[in-house]
């Protein structure tokens, strides 16, 4: 066996102590949860740019056997009557491309068959990935249910992003917790007076490998792309912080 | 052997009002009508209605002032056809095979038969009887091509037999061109030309005025009189040909299909579900045997529970891909059978595979080994759809409109996308539209200009950036002419939140006073 390609003991030990921060090409956990609101558009487009980058494996670097199969696979899309009512049904022709053709939509009228569709569709091997949207904090979605969620999606290796508009944060164990909202675009280049690609606000709020952060993620056309977001109220120190164990007793 | 319904309508429909020939319903005048594009025509008419001049292919209005008290009622020609069908079945009971002669006669196979029934004479007997017996009036005759039976059973003397050692052409040359099964064109032609009896067109084929002469003379001419007509039914060379045997002619055989079905029938009656389930496992498994030996998977499954009552109690499955596995049946009939009310007790259960397609057999070890990673999406699907209804679960696809609402229309996830010309990418579409728009308030510089600010749902929107109009003009083949056009634009806020907003109409467009304006999607 050739040693020398496995991490050093040193750089593993370094890169535990350092908590990677995230990047848009770490892998995507298989729960996540969008907090984000319901007269917006920001939750959905953002857990289909999530996906579509969790299943090209980042920036581009595709290996073709891989994105062959994962090309046939259908997307399952479910959302509850409330979510329909106030914030519409997906529009094929305003999907992206990659998966305008093998969308599934549920609607389901209850949050409990909401639920019901999400573990059936994560208990699926001929799925990509399960988009949910529940409104609101239904009594259904208790941290059972979510812990329910979290378990089948990694026992069955299929991606769950939850969008959940105009929610609280509660209880959950979903491994990503995201807040969202939508950012001013970049100007396009031909018509600079017209909206540009999606651009959102997230705030990474919990998360099990990541320190929490925020961003300004744009939904560039083959990948998604982060900078941190640089607000003037409350400065980020998260790369002076060295992570728990680094941080001596007095600095506490 | 053919036969000849010469009756069925009427027969049909006497059978439906319970009454003999000639008495009770049927004893006054009475017609089969269809209404065609120039008013009912006739399809039928009983004896009353002949005698006094009613016939088929008439118009009703040219009956009635021949006879003013006929009565009509609606032919069933569909319900004809799915009778006869049963009854090329039923007569599968003199030969191995049968074909449907429609709209109303039949053909069966009987070579090498009729000894079984004594010869063909009380082959013939026998089938004329058990046809009475049902009410149908029929002329039946046995010869040795189907074209020879035909022409005998309409235009023959009743009960021909046609043996092969006969001379066919000297016992069929009395009979009228109308024997060959020819369309009605082809008929007025040769009607033209002369040629009346059949004898007439086996005499010019075989060039028997120049009978010193050894030649095809008069065959080439009928042929190059017909050379563009390839169908049988247009041509009577290729019509006279198979009826004499000169060349085959296929015929298409009707095959019974039976549904797989399997029945328990208990020996106690069952009143609690566990047992049930176990009933209905033990169907799922015999349903799969069944379907196995035949290479078929089921779509829709049908459960009947027949309690000691007498109540039937009917539960209807539909899968999404052909299927035979227990599991998966016993597990989605699970879901249907929560709310079945066993009163008293059940005591024999069905379950019938209305709908069933090929499935091929396969290697029961690898799909074991991937059903440990999950479901199948055809099962996926099914379970949600016994669940959530097959209105919930379904998948967008293209229509062809402008209009962005009807541009998407949904159905079944599993089924094949319908081809679609595709449309350019101009234009940005939302990723969500709103299942019908909302009504905001805007305020713009100029009715027709840029919107500035509106307000949707209590929020108010500064426009920062906006992209517009796309004009849509409506449809006018399928709305009103009073329909308005819809100028669309893309604007984001100062937020950052991008909507699809529309003006229905222009204020100058005199239909209707200063537009509305309209929030239709929402971008990403």
């Amino acid at each position: 066996m050739d040693t020398s390609t496995l991490p050093k003991a040193a750089e593993l030990a370094c890169r535990a102590a350092r908590n990677q921060r995230w990047q848009p090409d770490a892998p995507l956990p298989l729960h996540s949860e969008i907090f984000a609101p319901a007269t917006q558009g920001a939750g959905a487009g953002a857990a289909l740019a999530f996906a579509r980058d969790a299943l090209c494996g980042g920036n581009g670097r595709v290996d073709t056997n891989a994105a062959a199969s994962l090309e046939e696979r259908s997307v399952l899309w479910v959302q509850d009557a409330r979510a329909i009512n106030l914030g519409g049904r997906p529009y094929r022709a305003g999907l992206p491309e990659t998966i305008r053709h093998r969308l599934i939509h549920v609607a389901a009228e209850t949050p409990e068959d909401a639920l019901f569709a999400m573990e059936e569709g994560l208990r699926c091997r001929d799925l990509a990935a399960v988009v949910g949207e529940v409104m609101g904090n239904p009594r259904a979605l208790d941290f059972t249910a979510s812990r329910r969620l979290t378990l089948t999606a990694e026992k069955h290796g299929v991606p769950l992003l939850l969008v959940r508009l105009d929610a609280e944060a509660d209880l959950s164990s979903a491994r990503m917790r995201w807040r969202l909202t939508a950012a001013p675009s970049a100007p396009p280049r031909w018509n600079i007076a017209a909206p540009g690609r999606p651009s959102w606000r997230a705030e990474l709020f919990r998360a099990r490998s990541h320190p929490p952060g925020e961003w300004i993620l744009r939904d560039e056309p083959e990948r998604l792309a982060a900078e941190r977001f640089s607000a003037t109220t409350t400065p980020d120190h998260g790369d002076l912080v060295r992570g728990p164990g680094a941080r001596s007793l007095a600095a506490l | 052997m053919a036969i000849w319904c010469a009756d069925l309508a009427l027969d049909r429909w006497r059978h439906s009002e319970g009454c003999q020939r000639g008495e009770g319903a049927d004893a006054a005048p009475l017609v089969l009508i269809t209404e065609t594009a120039h008013g009912p025509r006739i399809d039928a008419a009983n004896r009353a209605a002949s005698a006094h001049g009613a016939a088929r292919g008439m118009m009703l209005a040219d009956a009635r002032t021949l006879c003013p008290a006929i009565q009509t009622r609606p032919s069933d020609p569909a319900g004809d056809l799915a009778f006869l069908e049963r009854l090329a079945v039923w007569a599968q009971r003199w030969g191995p095979w049968s074909a449907m002669d429609a709209p109303d006669g039949l053909l069966v196979d009987v070579t090498a038969v009729a000894h079984l029934f004594g010869g063909e004479r009380r082959l013939l007997a026998d089938v004329e009887k058990r046809c009475t017996a049902r009410g149908l009036t029929v002329r039946t005759a046995v010869a040795p091509t189907a074209g020879a039976a035909w022409a005998l059973a309409h235009f023959g003397p009743s009960s021909a037999i046609l043996a092969p050692d006969d001379d066919m052409t000297a016992r069929l040359a009395d009979l009228p061109v109308a024997a060959l099964r020819l369309d009605n064109d082809v008929l007025l032609v040769l009607k033209r030309l002369g040629l009346k009896r059949l004898g007439d067109l086996v005499g010019i084929e075989e060039g028997r005025e120049r009978s010193n002469r050894q030649d095809n003379h008069g065959r080439d001419s009928i042929q190059r009189r017909f050379r563009n007509r390839k169908s049988p039914a247009a041509n009577p060379l290729v019509r006279m040909d198979q009826l004499l045997g000169r060349v085959p002619e296929p015929l298409l055989p009707v095959v019974p299909v039976t549904a797989p079905m399997v029945q328990r029938r208990l020996l106690e009656p069952i009143r609690h579900r566990p047992l049930l389930d176990k009933v209905v496992e033990d169907l799922a498994e015999d349903m799969a045997r069944t379907l196995e030996a035949k290479g078929q998977g089921a779509r829709r499954l049908q459960l009947g529970l027949w309690r000691v009552d007498g109540e039937v109690i009917l539960r209807e499955l539909e899968l999404a891909a052909a299927t035979r596995s227990p599991e998966h049946i016993c597990r989605l009939f699970a879901e249907r059978l929560d709310d079945v009310d066993a009163g008293f007790g059940i005591e024999m259960l069905r379950l019938r595979a209305a709908w069933s397609q090929p499935l091929a057999l396969d290697q029961s070890d690898l799909e074991a080994a991937a059903e440990q990673h999950g479901t199948s999406l055809a099962a996926c699907i099914d379970r949600l759809t016994t669940r959530l209804g097959p209105k919930a679960v379904q998948r967008p696809v293209p229509r062809a409109s402008h209009i962005p609402e009807r541009a998407q229309g949904w159905q079944p996830p599993l089924e094949p996308e319908p081809a679609l010309q595709g449309e350019l990418a101009f234009h940005t579409r939302p990723l969500k539209l709103l299942d019908r728009p909302e009504r905001i308030s805007v305020l713009y510089a100029a009715p027709e200009g840029y919107p500035r600010r509106f307000s949707w749902r209590g929020q108010v929107c500064e426009v920062a950036r906006v992209e517009g109009p796309e004009r849509i003009a409506p449809e006018w083949w399928r709305e009103k002419g009073t329909a308005r056009l819809r100028d669309y634009y893309r604007v984001e806020d100062e937020e950052g939140r991008r909507y699809w907003i529309y003006r229905n109409g222009l204020a100058t467009d005199g239909r209707g006073g200063m537009p509305d304006w309209y929030l239709q999607g929402l971008f990403a």
